[in-house]
């Protein structure tokens, strides 16, 4: 069934075919007029079935049987046994079309109804399926048709996991057999009543796909069928929280500002904050949802939490709130405290229906600092340059690293028992396993399947992960990988920016050869803002965002990134670089709406606007989405605009921000009319391209 | 003999061929020679087809393996004894033993892909024969009955072996694999190396070299003992071996193994080649010795004197490996003198003997199958086992025998016939005490018949024991043909006719391929085999 060639037309067979072409079209015209009259005799039925032995997939065809019948039965009155061969007629004719063509989508779908009626034996259902499965063991249409029947005989799911290990037995090749399996172990996990654990359910699953593995290894099922029992065995841990923006303990000192107008203004760390919106962020480490106020409930606030899912999921990793602390203005001369606890209430899940693991009490202050701030410039704000000498790297104290970068150190009293022993035996052997495996040969799948092991191994042994025992050897392989397989050398790459991230929030010491002080021409606030420089590093893929939430100025400069995806997270970034990476388009900026108080942007020197064609666009804002909250203008757009789509996506993306400062000089956008475009849509904009607007 | 019922004179007098014995080289050569327009006469003593290849009731086999001493006198015909130290127990035969139809020239099995099944498919014998699938190989190994990990399947399922040895055989197999197909070839220098030294290279543990080289490869000899360079299988060879194994697995839909085995036992085989040459016009007479050669004056064979005193001419003679070619012929032509002659030096290892077993059981070896071959290899069973010994042991659906009972076929070649007895003597034993607790038990093929009462042993009801004389074909001015030999396929066999039919006729084409009446597309599916039920 699979792999065949298809052989050629033969000339003589053209005739054949031409006759076969006239036979069907003359019982189409027949059928379709029968069906416009509604005739329901034997006659039509048959030329109907006739029809349908050649050409299964008609579903016109079928849905007139679907007619023909409930007109029969109507017929056949209360008279049980007429109904049932009214229906045996009708799995006749569909086991003959099956024989004509068994993946027929009509066909089987019409069988199940049929089934679903209730008026036929199901006895001979399963045997006629392992004949057809004879031919192909692989269809997917049986296999489906299979788990109906399993479900309309209630036939146990260790019984059919019998059937498909039996299957596998036959030939390990057969993708559709362990898919299978991995739908009723899902289900076995599912049905809470079973008492099972996923130890029990996933553990024996090592053994069979070990086998196939090794006997194999150029077999693709195998290692399918094996990422999904790592991600299971992963996923069996409860979902947690595993950073927070404030960071629980951390007391931060807001400065009021010296302004005119009713409106006070208030500064954090030369960050300007709107009391109204004080953001606070969650990242868990795994996608949750149920995330509401009353599961993770403030005391004293009303608040809204909202997931930051670019694709408008109701689950993600990431959930924000703004509380509003201007209701406090009154008496906001001592400290205020916050106080949220998570997963007190029921609620919160994973989705793979797992509760959250252990509920959270976290706590911290906000107060308010005498007037100190003497904003003289602040109607004048300078330009930020983000050359290498405006930044020193002086000694960055812990306490800032807290609150600023959100870096939390390990915690002791959250390293316990949520990771069971069995995860930890299950990757440790899995990894001694693999070790074996390229001990004999160098396998592609081996290897990135060893880095992928190792890298689960670092996850479990430190939950809130602050080492990364591995990395150097995750770093070898993957490089290794890129060489070898230089088809697939950009998936490596996005792999190997991850391990590097890795290891560079793995410990104070290393962040903080990338913490750097900025001290622009006139920094104006008593706190010179802090710079985290991940400038150079090849990086193609940004993430563990979570030890990151609090950064403000971020340079990205000079790297591989053609997506920023994630950098949702980090809630209080002011001033971003982006310049000199790989950039294709304004969508992959999307991430952008999301961060309220970016100011100062540099995207120079990408590729954006160079490719027409973003596979990517699907997922981001048209105006013709109507979630959105920025209206489509569209008199802004020159009406002889080269790319009209560049205009809209920037204006889709900047229209949501209140930029002061952007770079975009570089860009296959970038013209003279598309910097009046931005000029027009950005009243905030002071500076544009190294220019101050006037 | 005296009672032969008086035959009609066979009409005409003179063929182009007479060929004796209906073994099973004599029936593809005569079949062959009529199908090329041959006027061939094929002979038998024996009331049945088959002679060495023949399968027949146990109350046959002692007559049979024994045959009355015949006096030829000073005539030019002399017999040879074909079997030796026969020992045959109880001597009275099972009940319903006209029920068991039992090869002499067991175990023999086909593999799918193999030169008979060529033949049977290129002469379209196929339509006369039907075949099941054997369902199991097993290998002894220490004491115990294991699974041979011979396919991507058996592999992955398989209790033993771990999982680094997996990987290393699956490898393995795709190498050979990859060989058979061009795609990436082993290198000459390879090919010419013993195999054992090559899988050794190939990082496969002992347990592993052993199931390839005797339990799929099917050698005979101690690959290790090297004394013998013409018993060390060469790399070449081998993978030959493992590409037919290979291509024999799954090649017919109800034969998911390599191997099947003719219903009605392998005695079907002769029968079907002899039906198809009655079809091309070969006259057959059965019960009908010949006891006498004519030779004209220059020393020429000219004819035969049939036991019914008439006198028949041919141009050729082929004869049963059961006479003796009388030694002082002249030879037609010196050019057929061939190095297969029996007194070759090549033979002096003296492996020249093969010791067969027969026995009826009321048990199988494997709870929910029948049919099944089980392979010795050398010195598994004790230290001085020489060579390897295969058991098979065919069940009720091949219509062999009744339902519920099993027949063991066992072989392995010896130089002495003690030695060969001696590693029979040891499989039976272990076979037969498996799985009880009694498993040191050996003794005689009577002790294990008593002993058969005791718990878990498997009662052996009769049995036949015997050393086969191993005789190779003889091409001259009277050919011979070539006694069964103790491989477990055809191969050597089918050779060995080809090669005497080239010789006889070497202008005619063997069994030429005739689309008319199979196309290539279905060729396949014209064996017969039938579903398990």
């Amino acid at each position: 069934m699979h792999g065949r060639p298809r052989k050629p037309e033969k000339p003589e067979n053209a005739a054949a075919s031409a006759a076969k072409a006239e036979k069907l079209r003359l019982l189409q015209s027949q059928f379709l007029s029968n069906h416009h009259n509604r005739i329901y005799t034997k006659e039509a039925l048959e030329a109907n079935a006739k029809l349908l032995e050649i050409n299964p997939e008609y579903y016109t065809a079928w849905n007139y049987r679907k007619l023909a019948v409930q007109h029969y039965v109507a017929e056949a009155g209360s008279d049980p046994q007429a109904i049932k061969s009214v229906y045996d007629e009708e799995l006749r004719v569909v086991e003959a079309a099956l024989r004509q063509n068994f993946k027929s989508y009509g066909a089987w779908h019409h069988r199940k109804w049929v089934l679903s009626m209730g008026h036929s034996s199901l006895d001979q259902e399963l045997r006629l399926l392992d004949k057809l499965q004879q031919l192909d063991s692989r269809n997917f249409h049986a296999w489906n048709y299979r788990r109906f029947l399993a479900e309309l005989l209630n036939r146990s799911v260790e019984d059919e996991l019998m059937h498909t290990e039996d299957m596998i037995g036959i030939n390990f090749s057969n993708y559709s057999a362990w898919h299978n399996r991995s739908m009723l172990l899902c289900k076995q996990l599912k049905e809470n009543d079973t008492g099972l654990t996923s130890k029990d359910v996933l553990s024996n699953e090592y053994e069979l796909v070990q086998n196939a593995i090794f006997t194999d290894p150029d077999d693709q099922s195998g290692w399918f069928y094996h990422l999904w029992l790592i991600d299971q065995t992963m996923k069996a841990k409860p979902p947690i929280l595993t950073s927070s923006w404030p960071s629980n303990g951390s007391e931060l000192i807001i400065s009021r500002k010296q302004c005119q107008g009713k409106c006070p203004l208030y500064e954090y760390r030369g960050l300007n904050i709107d009391l109204k919106e004080f953001p606070v962020v969650l990242y868990f480490n795994q996608a949750v949802s149920g995330v509401r106020s009353s599961t993770v409930t403030v005391k004293s606030f009303n608040v809204t939490w909202k997931p930051l899912s670019p694709s408008n999921s109701l689950a993600s990793e990431i959930w924000v709130a703004y509380l509003n602390l201007a209701g406090e203005e009154c008496h906001f001369e001592g400290p205020i405290t916050v106080e949220f606890c998570i997963g007190q209430s029921q609620g919160i899940l994973s989705s793979s229906g797992s509760p959250y693991g252990k509920p959270l009490r976290v706590a911290f202050t906000v107060t308010k600092e005498p007037i100190r701030v003497q904003d003289v410039e602040g109607h004048n704000p300078e330009m930020v340059s983000w050359e290498d000498p405006n930044f020193c790297a002086d000694e960055v104290d812990s306490g800032v690293l807290n609150s600023d970068v959100s870096f939390i150190k390990e915690r002791k009293e959250n390293k316990e028992s949520t990771i069971s022993e069995w995860q930890k035996d299950t990757i440790s052997k899995e990894i001694a396993g693999f070790r074996d495996l390229l001990s004999i040969k160098d396998y592609k799948i081996g290897k990135l399947t060893l880095a992928r092991l190792l890298m689960a191994d670092d996850a479990l042994s430190f939950p809130y992960g602050n080492r990364s025992v591995h990395s150097a050897e995750v770093l070898e392989l993957l490089k290794d990988l890129t060489k070898s397989d230089p088809t697939h050398s950009r998936y490596y790459e996005e792999h190997i920016s991850l391990v590097l991230l890795q290891q560079l929030t793995s410990s104070e010491e290393m962040l903080r050869r990338h913490l750097f002080y900025f001290k622009g021409a006139n920094t104006s606030s008593f706190h010179k803002p802090l710079c985290l420089r991940l400038n150079n590093l090849s990086l193609s893929r940004l993430g563990l965002f979570n030890k990151l939430l609090g950064v403000q100025m971020l340079d990205l400069s000079n790297n591989e990134l053609q997506s920023i995806e994630g950098l949702e997270a980090m809630q209080l970034l002011s001033c971003l670089n982006l310049s000199k990476n790989k950039l294709g388009s304004f969508t992959a900026l999307e991430p952008l709406r999301h961060l309220k108080s970016l100011k100062v942007l540099n995207i120079s020197d990408n590729e954006i606007g160079s490719h027409s064609i973003d596979t990517r666009r699907y997922l981001f804002s048209s105006p013709l989405s109507h979630n959105e909250a920025v209206v489509w203008d569209p008199d802004v757009v020159p009406s002889d605009a080269a790319s009209p789509t560049n205009y809209w996506e920037a204006f889709m993306l900047f229209k949501s921000l209140k930029l002061t400062q952007l770079d975009t000089i570089g860009n296959a956008v970038d013209d003279g009319r598309f910097r009046s475009f931005l000029v027009k849509i950005m009243p905030s904009l002071l500076f544009l391209d190294g220019q101050k607007l006037v | 003999m005296a009672d032969l019922p008086p035959y009609p004179p066979i009409d005409p007098t003179t063929f182009d061929l007479i060929i004796v014995g209906t073994g099973l080289s004599q029936s593809i050569l005569g079949a062959a020679a009529a199908s090329a327009g041959k006027s061939v006469l094929h002979l038998d003593p024996n009331p049945f087809y088959g002679s060495h290849s023949s399968s027949i009731p146990p109350t046959g086999f002692s007559s049979f393996l024994c045959p009355p001493e015949l006096s030829t006198g000073d005539r030019l015909l002399t017999h040879r004894s074909v079997y030796s130290d026969v020992d045959i127990v109880p001597e009275a035969c099972p009940e319903d033993s006209r029920k068991f139809i039992l090869d002499v020239s067991g175990p023999r099995v086909l593999f799918c892909a193999d030169k008979a099944i060529e033949i049977i498919l290129r002469s379209g014998v196929n339509q006369y024969l039907e075949f099941k699938a054997i369902d199991e190989l097993l290998i002894w190994d220490e004491g115990k009955l294991e699974s041979v990990p011979d396919t991507r399947s058996k592999i992955f399922k398989d209790k033993k072996m771990r999982l680094q040895e997996k990987n290393l055989l699956m490898t393995f197999f795709k190498l050979v694999q990859q060989h058979a197909q061009e795609e990436k070839k082993i290198s000459n220098d390879d090919l010419q190396r013993p195999f054992v030294d090559f899988l050794t290279e190939s990082r496969l543990p002992e347990r592993i070299k052993k199931i390839i080289l005797y339990a799929i490869a099917m050698v005979d000899y101690d690959q290790d003992e090297k004394k013998f360079c013409k018993h060390i299988l060469s790399t070449k060879d081998g993978i030959e071996r493992l590409v037919l194994y290979n291509s024999s697995v799954s090649r017919f839909s109800n034969a998911p193994g390599a191997m099947i085995y003719p219903i009605y036992g392998q005695g079907e085989l002769p029968q079907a080649f002899c039906r198809r040459a009655a079809v091309k016009g070969c006259i057959h007479v059965l019960r009908m010795p010949i006891i006498d050669l004519h030779v004209d004056e220059s020393g020429q064979y000219r004819g035969v004197k049939l036991a019914s005193d008439q006198d028949i001419y041919s141009d050729r003679l082929v004869l049963d490996p059961s006479y003796k070619i009388p030694s002082d012929m002249k030879k037609s032509n010196p050019r057929d003198s061939l190095s297969d002659h029996p007194e070759n030096p090549n033979l002096t290892d003296s492996y020249t003997k093969v010791a067969r077993a027969v026995c009826i059981t009321g048990t199988s070896l494997r709870p929910d199958v029948s049919n099944v071959l089980v392979i010795f290899p050398p010195q598994s069973l004790f230290p001085q086992q020489a060579t390897a010994v295969r058991a098979l042991q065919i069940g009720g659906n091949m219509a062999i025998c009744p339902p519920g009972m099993f027949v063991l076929y066992l072989s392995a070649l010896c130089s002495e016939a003690v030695q060969g007895k001696e590693s029979l003597q040891e499989a039976i034993n272990a076979l037969v005490n498996l799985g009880s607790d009694n498993t040191e038990t050996s003794g005689s093929i009577s002790d294990s018949t008593s002993d058969a009462k005791n718990a878990g042993a498997r009662p052996v009801i009769w049995k036949a024991f015997y050393v086969q004389e191993l005789v190779e074909g003889h091409y001259d001015a009277i050919c011979s043909a070539p006694t069964p030999d103790g491989r477990l396929d055809y191969d050597n066999v089918i050779l060995a006719t080809i090669q005497l039919f080239e010789n006889l006729y070497p202008e005619e084409k063997f069994f030429p391929e005739t689309p008319a009446e199979d196309s290539d597309e279905d060729a396949d599916a014209n064996v017969n085999l039938e579903p398990e039920s």
